[in-house]
C-alpha cells in the first residue's frame, strides 16, 4: 500500500495546461476548415470526394459542416484544404438554454451516456478523467446517476434500442439540466444515422445545447464545451 | 495441406463438387449435409468462422464458412434455399458456436432453425418493434417500414427459489460503461449467473453498408468499434481485395502490419487499465492511463488521427509514411513498454489487487474450445488460436513472434496474456520498420464483381468478414463477425456462481466491447 502511494508520489503533476488554441496531432486530429480554394473544379472535386457530405460547393469555396464531419481524413492536405488546429469545437445548438447559473461553476456533475458510441469518443471521456487532463481540477465529475448530474453527455447517434433509455436518463435528471451532443454521431447521426436503427444525432430525441463535433473529438473540445456550459469561459456564439 | 484436405473431402463425400480456389475449399450443398459436415470439421479442429445469410434475389442462401486451427485454409459451404422455404436445420446440436449465429440469422432474416433451443428476441429486443420484422430482408428499406408497438416484455425464464431475485444492471450504468443490460440472478450476495442483453447499441451496420460504394463502408468497418478500427478494418479490406482482385503493395502490407500493432498494443493498454479501475486500484489506473494517453499520441503524431482512422485505403494505404517517423514511433513505443514493466511488477505483487482477480471469472480451455472463444480472452485459457499464425495475412509470415498462452483461464492469467501480447507487438513493429520495403503503398484498383472472405486477428480476436460487391464497386452484402460476438458468446461461461462485488472485475477481465458485438 506504502508503495502505491509513493509511486503516485514521485510521478509528479502530468497535467495539461488548459488550452482552446491551436494543439498538435498528438493531441487533437484538427478538423477541415471552410475555405476558397482558386477554381469551382477544386471546390467541387472535394465536396464529390466527402463521403458524409460535410463538404459542399459555393462556387469556389469548400463549405464545410463540421457536424457531419466524420474524420474520414480523404481531404486533409488534397488540394488546398485548410484545417483547423485549435480545439475551441463545441457550438450551441439552436435552442440552446446557454450556460448554467454562476452556482455550478465549480461544481459541476456529469452523467455519461452511451446511446451507440463505438468506442473512441467514449474512450476520449475516459482520458479526459486521467491525470493527462485531471477533469477534477476544474470541480466537474462524472456522476454514476442521472438523479445527480447537472449535464447529460451524451455520445453515439441515439441508436433506435437506447432511446427509450436515454430519455428516462434526461427525464430523471433534476432542473436545472444541460445536454452536450459530443461526437459527431451525436451531432447528426454521422456516419450511421439518419438510417434504420439511428436518429440523426441525439437532438432528434432530447433537447441538446451543446454540441462538440469530431470523430472522435480530442480531450481538450470535451473539456472546452463543459467549462462552456458551467460558465467557466464564455466565447461570443460563432455561428 | 489444403489439397490434401479437398481430396479427402472428396472421398468422404464424392457426390459434392469441391472447388479450390486460393486458399478457400468451396462447396454447394444441401441442407441435408449440413450437420455431418460441422461435426466432421469441428472433429479436424477446424472452427465456424462465420455464417453468411445474404438474399440473392430468388431466396435466400446461408454460407456457413470454416477455418482450420492447424494449417491456412478455408471452407464455405453454400446452402440455397428453395424459394420461399426458410427453414434451416440448427447446428447448435453439433457446434455450439453456432447458437448465436443461428439466433442472429432467425431474428434479421426470419430463418427458422428447427431445434434450435431458444430462438427469439435477440438482436432486436425493443418492446416497440414487431416481431418477425426481418430487418436485413429487401422488403426494409428505411425506418418507415418498421412500425412502432407497445408490447409488455417478460423474461421468458425465472430463476425460482426463496429469497431470490434478479438484479439488473444496465443499461445505464457506472462512468463511462457501454450500455448493456445484465439480469442478475441472485440468491442474496452470490450470483448464480449473469445472463447479458446486448445490441441496445445495433446501429445495422451490415443494413446500412448495402448500396454504398467500398470506399464508404471502409468507413463502417473502421467505426464498428473504434478502438480496434485497423483490427476490423483490415479484414474488410482484404475481403473486398481478394473479392475484386486488387494485389496490395509489399510496403502497403507491411505498414499495415506496423499499425495493427501499434493498435493492439494501445488497446491492451486500455484493457489493463480497465482491469486497474475495476479493481479501484487509482494510481495504477492513472499510471495506465498516462502510458494509454502516450500511446494515443504516438498514433496521432504518426497518423494525424489518435484512433488511427483514415490509415487504411482499399489496395493499400491511404498515404505513405517516411521511415524516420516511424523509427521514431518505434523509439517512442519502446520507451512506454519500458515504462508498462515496473507497473506489471507492481501489480504481480500487490497481494489485494491478485486477490481480486485471481480465481475469478474462470473460462476453462474446454469451454472455451466450445464456444469458440477468440483473440487473447482464449489464449488465456490454453486455446493458441491467433489468426496472425494459423491464417497469415499482410506481413505476418515474414516476422516473427511467440503467440503468448496461459492455462488457468481466470482474470490473472487474462492479464498476463495482455503484458506479454504488448512486447510480442513491439517486437513485431521493430522488425516491419526494420526490413520495409520500398515502392508504392496503393495498388491497382480494378472494379470488378465478386464475393470474397477476410479476416485479420483484431486486439480482442479473430475479426471474420465477408462482402460481396458489383462492378461498380457497390456493396451488395456485408458481413461484418467482429471478435467480440464470439467472446460475448462465452460471457455467461465465466459468470457463474461468483460474488457479486466481481462483476466489475470479471466484465474488465474479459475485455468485452459492446459497440463491436452489436455493430
Amino acid at each position: 500500500m506504502k508503495n502505491w502511494f509513493l509511486r503516485g508520489l514521485t510521478a509528479g503533476i502530468r497535467t495539461e495546461p488548459l488550452t482552446e488554441g491551436a494543439v498538435s496531432a498528438a493531441l487533437s486530429p484538427g478538423l477541415p476548415k471552410t475555405t476558397e480554394h482558386t477554381g469551382t473544379q477544386r471546390a467541387e472535386m472535394l465536396a464529390a470526394a466527402c463521403p458524409n457530405e460535410a463538404i459542399r460547393a459555393v462556387e469556389a469555396v469548400a463549405e464545410v459542416d463540421e457536424d457531419r464531419c466524420v474524420l474520414c481524413m480523404r481531404c486533409k492536405g488534397r488540394d488546398g484544404q485548410t484545417w483547423r488546429r485549435d480545439v475551441a469545437w463545441a457550438h450551441p445548438n439552436a435552442d440552446s438554454q446557454g450556460p448554467l447559473e454562476p452556482r455550478f461553476r465549480r461544481s459541476l456533475h456529469v452523467r455519461i451516456i452511451d446511446a451507440g458510441d463505438c468506442g473512441s469518443c467514449l474512450n476520449e471521456l475516459a482520458q479526459m478523467n486521467g491525470p493527462a487532463y485531471n477533469l477534477h481540477r476544474l470541480g466537474i465529475f462524472i456522476t454514476p446517476t442521472p438523479r445527480q448530474a447537472d449535464v447529460l453527455l451524451v455520445v453515439g447517434p441515439a441508436t433506435r434500442q437506447m432511446q427509450d433509455a436515454l430519455v428516462s436518463a434526461y427525464e430523471a435528471m433534476p432542473e436545472p439540466k444541460r445536454v452536450v451532443a459530443v461526437g459527431v454521431c451525436a451531432a447528426s447521426g454521422g456516419i450511421f444515422g439518419p438510417s434504420l436503427m439511428s436518429a440523426a444525432g441525439v437532438a432528434a430525441i432530447i433537447p441538446v445545447d451543446l454540441v462538440v463535433p469530431g470523430c472522435p473529438p480530442p480531450p481538450h473540445a470535451i473539456i472546452d464545451a463543459l467549462r462552456l456550459v458551467c460558465g467557466q469561459t464564455a466565447r461570443p456564439v460563432p455561428r | 495441406m489444403l489439397t490434401a484436405f479437398a481430396e479427402h473431402l472428396r472421398t468422404i463425400w464424392p457426390d459434392v463438387d469441391w472447388r479450390e480456389h486460393d486458399d478457400v475449399i468451396h462447396a454447394d450443398i444441401g441442407a441435408r449435409y449440413l450437420r455431418a459436415m460441422t461435426k466432421y470439421f469441428r472433429a479436424q479442429q477446424w472452427r465456424i468462422g462465420t455464417i453468411v445469410a445474404r438474399e440473392n434475389g430468388r431466396g435466400l442462401d446461408v454460407r456457413y464458412c470454416f477455418y482450420a486451427t492447424l494449417h491456412p485454409g478455408w471452407v464455405e459451404l453454400r446452402v440455397e434455399l428453395d424459394p420461399g422455404e426458410r427453414t434451416l436445420p440448427s447446428l447448435t446440436n453439433v457446434a455450439i458456436a453456432a447458437d448465436w449465429f443461428e439466433r442472429e440469422i432467425e431474428d434479421l432474416f426470419s430463418i427458422r432453425f428447427t431445434e434450435h433451443p431458444r430462438l427469439g428476441d435477440f438482436v432486436l429486443h425493443n418492446d416497440r418493434l414487431p416481431e418477425n420484422l426481418g430487418l436485413m430482408r429487401p422488403q426494409v428499406q428505411s425506418a418507415a417500414d418498421i412500425p412502432e408497438q407497445t408490447r409488455e416484455w417478460r423474461p421468458k425464464r425465472v430463476l425460482e427459489e426463496e429469497g431470490a431475485f434478479v438484479m439488473t444492471v444496465g443499461p445505464v450504468y457506472s462512468g463511462e460503461a457501454e450500455s448493456a443490460l445484465f439480469l442478475l440472478e441472485t440468491v442474496g450476495e452470490d450470483v448464480v449467473r449473469a445472463v447479458p442483453r446486448l445490441f441496445f447499441k445495433y446501429r445495422a451496420i451490415e443494413k446500412i453498408a448495402e448500396g454504398r460504394t467500398v470506399q464508404d463502408v471502409l468507413l463502417l468497418a473502421e467505426r464498428c468499434n473504434g478502438t480496434s478500427a485497423i483490427g476490423n478494418g483490415l479484414a474488410y479490406c482484404q475481403a473486398v481485395e481478394r473479392a475484386t482482385g486488387i494485389t496490395v503493395p509489399a510496403r502497403a502490407l507491411s505498414l499495415r502490419t506496423f499499425f495493427a500493432e501499434l493498435e493492439r498494443l494501445r488497446h491492451h493498454m486500455t484493457s489493463v487499465r480497465e482491469i486497474c479501475a475495476s479493481t479501484a486500484l487509482q494510481v495504477a489506473e492513472s499510471q495506465a492511463l498516462w502510458i494509454e494517453e502516450q500511446l494515443l499520441r504516438v498514433s496521432g503524431e504518426l497518423t494525424g488521427h489518435r484512433y488511427l482512422f483514415g490509415v487504411l485505403a482499399i489496395g493499400g494505404l491511404m498515404t505513405d509514411y517516411d521511415r524516420g517517423a516511424l523509427e521514431t514511433a518505434v523509439a517512442d513505443v519502446e520507451l512506454l513498454v519500458r515504462r508498462v514493466e515496473p507497473l506489471r511488477k507492481a501489480l504481480e505483487n500487490a497481494s489485494s489487487f491478485l486477490d481480486r482477480i485471481e480465481q475469478v471469472g474462470i473460462v476453462s480451455g474446454e469451454a472455451a474450445r466450445a464456444f469458440e472463444i477468440v483473440g487473447p480472452f482464449a489464449r488465456a485459457s490454453g486455446v493458441c488460436a491467433d489468426m496472425r499464425a494459423v491464417q497469415p495475412y499482410d506481413a505476418y509470415p515474414s516476422v516473427r513472434f511467440d503467440v503468448p498462452a496461459e492455462t488457468e483461464g481466470d482474470g490473472y492469467a487474462r492479464l498476463r496474456v495482455l503484458f506479454s501480447e504488448m512486447i510480442q507487438s513491439l517486437h513485431i513493429m521493430r522488425q516491419v520498420v526494420a526490413g520495409l520495403p520500398a515502392g508504392a503503398v496503393v495498388g491497382n484498383t480494378p472494379a470488378g464483381a465478386g464475393s470474397a472472405l477476410g479476416w485479420s486477428e483484431a486486439p480482442r480476436g479473430a475479426s471474420v468478414q465477408w462482402v460481396e460487391c458489383d462492378a461498380q464497386g457497390i456493396v451488395l452484402r456485408y458481413r461484418l463477425t467482429p471478435p467480440s460476438f464470439r467472446n460475448w458468446h462465452g460471457f455467461h461461461v465465466a459468470t457463474e456462481d461468483f460474488a457479486f462485488q466481481d462483476f466489475p472485475i470479471i466484465l474488465a477481465t474479459l475485455d468485452l466491447s459492446v459497440a463491436e458485438n452489436d455493430r
